[in-house]
């Protein structure tokens, strides 16, 4: 394995950690929004409360990780991203700015406030749409170069089917991920309310992930050959990933065993994630840009992964920290202390 | 809109998106610290008031803390979507500060999470103490890195340039270059007198609003007492950083000071207007810029002339020092009479007008903060990355800068509003009597 590979699969693992946990929270503020319209948010919204609010900040983290260590392993996607980007992730930050900064507000300020709620709702929707859009752009067809400089074409991209099957896709597993772990905390919570309606949401949402899925693959043959060929030779790893997600969804049916299912969604979305990266690569911007040719020097590189291991040491324990006290704490997880500032 | 306006918009939007973020990052990497010592001083003195107000703070910071995040997270990505070209080339050289400020904020951020979250769940304040300590850390860290990374804008090195390429690339050198001690060092100073003057302001303030409570009083007397350390500290780094200067960017010193023909006993220039030649209106204090430059009165000072035109900082940078300095040497005076006065029992120093002083002191001291970020960053002009490329080579050439810094601009409007209206319905809402008598209330109910 060389450095270029090591560089992309620790990021890509960022990635994943990201599109989960932010999953979480973006579903949860969703679900928290639509059963305060349909008057069911006290059943919900202590659930909610309860997990996001020590881990709001750390999941944010995980995105700057990503977007950091990309530029710094791969230097030229900073020119390439950087420049053609700046509308839809501009506004991607942007939203993300107020939802997070209206978490810290709503909780500690003026609790209860319906305005920011919806607002709160629905940025949670809009964001993975806005920040999905890289993976279509990685794809190639809608960046062009003119005059050395590389230039994205809106009017492509937003025409595109294969752009709304990418958003389609966001959205669904977004809700899906979200209702499946907040049905195995609301359960470990004891909580039968909260449990019953996610469970819900969670089945609910399992149809349009399914039906997005195979949507894509369809728009990819006809997009990019390439890329669908490369998916193609990895086929065991989707069927693994499918049957994962038919498991997760007859144990949710049988509301038996929401802690396995939780697992096999992760290891669903894992497989999913790992064999879309393998078949993307050698490139990280179809056809213009690949991982050879804009991976960062060698002495930069081995500084950037002596410092991950490092820094990595120090993540671990703390973050295992926070899972005991905050996911596997019985008192807490059942909100039977006052917990805070 | 052609890639001039861009480069123009560009400009803009980088320097309002910092000026908003530097004022939430300030305090987010002061307050930790002040919050552990009053934490400590509480387990110390075994006073309840400091726990308090180790508590009263935290509750704040928490707010002031999202706004940094989120503003934070909007600079890091600005830095690939404004200046691609800049971010290609440095991120072949200077990624390893970046990376390693990611680890330190995350750190942070895993640490303030157990630290708010876990205040009724430890018995013991120790305890409660040290997961304050990794906050603290992780927070001045992540401030180091970044700084690392400005200073290297200034100072570039570790690096050969060969047919244009960047070749021999030592990343640990690129980190250690001349700008970093004296940036470093000035930032977290500056960070700390900041809170702690704030914090004095926010004391003061309540007293003034008619609170007599003994915990003002202990607030108030506590942050004076650190804004008085840390103040003079900024003022000795800040004399390293001018003699830094002089050595390495002679340029941004001597347009600081309007400085233009070389000359040895060179005198130091208050306030005063130009017009690019003639200088009016100024004091003039003699043999004072060589002091300032070489610890030698009779020494020579580079003058703006020697340089070429179209690369020296643009004048009005005089303005911003005399700010940045005129504020800090008040804040020290300022705070030197109130603990002074404190030993000796001077009364005046508890006098309406006297607060009304340290309450103008928190404000002003954030605005020396922007005069000196924006002193620094103007300073260097016309260069993106000092000597190596120009801001107008490294800009994006979108066409949708202008359209993005407006809604930027309506962010921070909302945020900056939010945070304020929040804070203080936090604190009108709950006064330091109403916890008091609160907490009073729940130990008793323990009893029972």
């Amino acid at each position: 394995m060389n450095l270029e590979i090591l560089g992309i699969s620790v990021l890509w693992l960022f990635l994943f950690g990201y599109v989960i946990i932010a999953s979480i929270d973006f579903g949860a503020g969703f679900f928290n929004a639509y059963s305060l319209l349909t008057g069911r948010q006290h059943i919900l919204t202590h659930i909610i409360q309860r997990y996001l609010s020590p881990v709001w900040e750390i999941t944010n983290v995980f995105l700057v990780f990503f977007f950091v260590g990309i530029v710094g392993f791969f230097p030229r996607t900073a020119f390439y991203y950087g420049t053609t980007l700046l509308v839809p992730v501009s506004i991607g930050i942007i939203l993300l700015a107020i939802r997070g900064s209206y978490y810290a507000f709503e909780s500690y300020g003026s609790r209860g406030h319906k305005g920011y709620s919806f607002m709160y709702g629905a940025a949670g929707l809009v964001i993975p749409a806005a920040l999905s859009v890289v993976l279509t752009i990685s794809e190639g067809g809608f960046i062009s170069m003119k005059k050395g400089q590389p230039v994205l074409d809106y009017w492509a991209l937003f025409t595109s089917p294969f752009t709304w099957s990418i958003v389609v896709l966001a959205i669904s597993a977004v809700l899906f991920i979200s209702a499946v772990f907040l049905t195995w905390y609301a359960d470990k919570a004891k909580d039968e309310g909260a449990t019953r309606l996610l469970r819900k949401f969670a089945l609910i949402w399992a149809g349009p992930l399914a039906v997005s899925v195979i949507g894509i693959m369809v728009e990819l043959r006809k997009h990019n050959p390439t890329h669908f060929d490369r998916m193609v030779d990895v086929w065991y790893l989707l069927v693994i990933s499918a049957v994962m997600f038919l498991i997760t969804v007859r144990l949710i049916w049988k509301r038996s065993n929401y802690g396995t299912a939780l697992a096999l969604l992760v290891g669903q979305f894992a497989f999913a994630f790992f064999a879309y990266g393998v078949s993307h690569y050698p490139y990280l911007l179809y056809p213009h840009l690949t991982l050879y040719d804009s991976f960062t020097n060698e002495a930069m590189a081995i500084a950037l992964v002596i410092a991950f291991i490092l820094g990595f040491c120090l993540l671990i324990p703390s973050l295992y920290l926070v899972l005991k006290l905050f996911l596997f704490d019985k008192d807490y997880v059942r909100g039977k202390e006052k917990n805070h500032v | 809109m052609d890639s001039g306006n861009a480069v123009f918009f560009s400009r803009v939007l980088t320097e309002v998106t910092l000026t908003f973020h530097i004022i939430y990052a300030t305090i987010g990497v002061g307050i930790p610290l002040m919050i552990m010592i009053a934490q400590w001083v509480g387990i110390k003195k075994n006073d309840e008031h400091y726990i308090l107000l180790a508590r009263r703070l935290a509750r704040g910071f928490v707010i002031t803390v999202a706004v940094g995040v989120v503003t934070g997270t909007a600079i890091g990505l600005q830095l690939s979507l404004l200046w691609p070209n800049f971010m290609q080339l440095a991120g072949n050289v200077i990624a390893l500060p970046l990376f390693m400020e990611t680890f330190a904020f995350f750190f942070e951020a895993i640490f303030l999470g157990i630290y708010l979250y876990t205040w009724d769940r430890f018995e013991n304040q120790k305890k409660h103490l040290l997961l304050l300590i990794p906050v603290a850390i992780g927070a001045s860290m992540s401030a180091v890195f970044i700084t690392i990374v400005n200073a290297f804008m200034n100072a570039p090195q570790g690096f050969d340039v060969v047919n244009g390429q960047l070749v021999n690339i030592q990343p640990i050198l690129a980190m250690l270059n001349p700008a970093m001690p004296t940036k470093v060092g000035h930032v977290l100073v500056t960070a700390y007198m900041t809170s702690a003057f704030v914090l004095a302001a926010i004391a003061a303030f309540r007293m003034l609003k008619g609170s007599p409570h003994l915990y003002h009083k202990k607030s108030l007397f506590l942050y004076m007492k650190l804004g008085l350390v840390f103040s003079l500290a900024s003022l000795l780094i800040g004399d390293f950083s001018a003699k830094y200067l002089v050595k390495y960017q002679p340029e941004k010193l001597a347009a600081a000071e309007w400085h233009f023909e070389t000359d040895k006993g060179a005198s130091l220039i208050l306030f005063g207007v130009t017009d690019g030649e003639n200088i009016k209106y100024a004091i003039k204090v003699p043999y004072a810029l060589s002091i300032l430059a070489h610890n030698n009165p009779f020494a020579e000072v580079t003058g703006l002339n020697e340089f070429p035109r179209d690369e020296t900082p643009p004048l009005y940078i005089h303005y911003l020092f005399d700010t940045m300095v005129m504020i800090g040497t008040f804040m020290i005076v300022l705070s030197a009479v109130y603990v002074f006065g404190k030993y000796k029992n001077w009364n005046f120093i508890s006098s309406r007008w006297f607060r009304w002083l340290i309450v103008a002191g928190g404000p002003l001291t954030v605005i020396a903060l922007e005069a000196g970020w924006w002193l620094a960053e103007v300073g260097r002009q016309p260069w993106i990355l000092y000597k190596y490329m120009k801001v107008a080579e490294a800009a994006t050439t979108s066409e949708h800068v202008d359209l993005m810094l407006v809604l930027f601009c309506l962010l921070y409007l909302i945020l900056g509003i939010g945070s304020i209206v929040v804070l203080g319905r936090m604190f009108r809402k709950n006064p330091i009597e109403q916890e008091i008598a609160d907490r009073e209330a729940e130990k008793g109910g323990d009893f029972t």
